[in-house]
């Protein structure tokens, strides 16, 4: 077992973490949060598949890096775009939730 | 087990309880801080994986911007805490299934990772094959900017279409109107001093994370980031104001980098047969020219990101 | 000899260590926030000067070792803000207790 397979393993965990977050929790803020935490843990797995394919004189495949940078900036722009509709629910109608009754 | 081994066995079980923290705390703001704090611990991962880049994305953008973005919401939800909506994790039945499920999924990636084929695909060797074509010393930004270079140029859109999302959630009477609540400089106060004190020192440390990105660990995406939480710091201590949407230089700043980009990629038809490709003698020349713009974009887009929609008039 | 910048970093870092575990055990057990800001200073301040000082000895030139300086001023800086604002919002208006 190598340094790779014990963060590939954490970000299976991670990304179950999240997904029981993402279900369990009912407030929308929360839901956000969970899914941060699942992105981080896929991002983590890609950055074991680079780890593993050091070569060349490097440290790491520099392919799925660049992939996971990219990745980074996407979902902080997803991110943003959910807490700014979340906070114009809020607005609007007073209550964060995604109940729909009333 | 070599030291390694049991430092890197630690840092995991870290993560894992920082994230276990973040999922069961009753308190919003507490799991926030939480999320924080598991931003940082990955940037430590990303680093023991041997991936400097991502590990100063993840702590400037995954943690700090975020982390900072979703702070201010959760204050502005806090009346929400102790509402019914905010009511307990629903138990028996249902916490079974999904923690069943959630188990699957977790292991079924700890298979796929642990089944991973032996002799590793890689595609390190193709990439520094034609590194010195490029002209640049730091492989991550060889794929971004030259190999992979039109999912950057992309991704640059997707930051600007994500504003867009957000300036068009304001209501109509607002639309030519500031982001964001007015912060006022209290000229003794300390965050206006930290703010006056650390805002240069931040856009140098920005600029210099972009510049060195071409050789060594940086590039434009953790440089801008730093601009941006400069900006916005600068915008939280009061010391500049959000600017109106609707102003034509912010719309220009925010349009210049990808524009930029795409004007380049098309004349890569005329100079060496190709959308965005290079000509081998003024590759890093060109590269530079994209990048410098892009920054300035990416940098106004996220600090716009994290200023929200539109809600006040101007003035006030 | 080689062997004296590495037994300097060792102890000093080492050091620095034992003021990190000082702060938070500070953080842990001090009863109000006040008193665990005093706490974390010490890791801030002494902690990270001292594994500053350690990696000191492993720099490779003036640069390097003026950046490391340069990280620890910039999270004194950031600290001592950050512990103003703190302690400012948990005892507002000079209040007792």
């Amino acid at each position: 077992m190598t340094d790779a397979t014990v963060y590939g393993v954490c970000s299976a965990v991670l990304v179950g973490l999240g997904l029981f977050g993402l279900i369990m929790h009912p407030q929308p803020l929360r839901k956000i949060l969970a899914f941060n935490l699942i992105g981080g843990g896929i991002f983590l797995l890609f950055g074991v598949v680079a780890r593993r394919g050091a070569a060349a004189g490097l440290g790491g495949d520099p392919v799925p890096q660049a992939l996971v940078i990219t990745g980074l900036v996407v979902a902080f722009a997803a991110t943003a775009l959910t807490v700014a509709l979340l906070l114009r629910l809020f607005e609007e109608t007073g209550r964060a939730t995604l109940r729909s009754d009333g | 087990m070599t030291l390694a081994m049991a430092f890197d066995i630690g840092l995991a079980l870290l993560v894992v309880g920082v994230a276990t923290w973040t999922i069961v705390a009753h308190n919003t703001f507490a799991a926030v801080v939480g999320f924080v704090a598991y931003g940082l611990l990955l940037a430590l991962v990303w680093v023991r994986l041997a991936a400097p880049d991502v590990a100063l994305t993840e702590a400037a953008l995954g943690s700090g911007l975020t982390g900072g973005l979703l702070l201010g919401a959760s204050t502005r939800l806090r009346r929400t805490e102790t509402s019914e909506d905010a009511a307990e994790l629903p138990a028996g039945a249902l916490r079974l299934t999904a923690v069943g499920l959630c188990t699957l999924v977790a292991a079924g990636l700890s298979a796929l990772v642990l089944l991973l084929p032996v002799p590793a695909a890689t595609l390190a060797p193709q990439a520094m094959a034609s590194i010195a074509a490029t002209g640049l010393g730091n492989p991550v930004t060889a794929v971004l900017m030259a190999y992979r270079a039109i999912d950057t140029l992309l991704e640059v859109v997707v930051l600007l279409l994500a504003l867009v999302g957000i300036w068009s959630l304001a209501p109509d009477r607002v639309w030519d109107s500031l982001p964001g609540p007015r912060h006022h400089a209290d000229s003794e106060g300390f965050l206006t001093f930290i703010a006056q004190l650390l805002v240069p020192v931040g856009i140098l440390v920005g600029i210099h994370i972009f510049w060195v990105g071409s050789d060594a660990p940086g590039g434009e995406f953790q440089g801008a980031t730093i601009l941006a939480a400069m900006w916005v710091l600068a915008m939280m201590a009061g010391l500049v104001d959000a600017p109106p949407v609707s102003r034509r230089w912010l719309r220009l700043v925010l349009v210049v980098g990808p524009a930029v980009f795409f004007a380049i990629g098309l004349a890569g038809f005329a100079m060496a047969g190709g959308f965005l490709a290079y000509p081998e003698s003024h590759a890093k020349m060109l590269i530079v020219a994209i990048e410098m713009p892009v920054t300035l974009s990416i940098a106004a887009a996220l600090a716009l990101l994290v200023a929200g929609p539109p809600e006040r008039a101007p003035g006030r | 000899m080689s062997l004296a910048p590495h037994t300097l970093t060792i102890l000093a870092i080492l050091a620095g260590a034992f003021f990190f575990m000082a702060g938070t055990i500070g953080l842990l057990r001090f009863p109000d926030p006040l008193s665990r800001l005093h706490a974390l200073t010490k890791a801030d301040n002494l902690g990270l000067g001292l594994v500053v000082l350690g990696l000191l000895f492993q720099a490779e030139g003036l640069l390097p070792a003026l950046k490391l300086v340069a990280i620890w001023l910039l999270v004194l800086l950031a600290g001592a803000t950050i512990t103003q604002l703190i302690a400012h919002a948990a005892r507002p208006n000079g209040s007792a207790g």
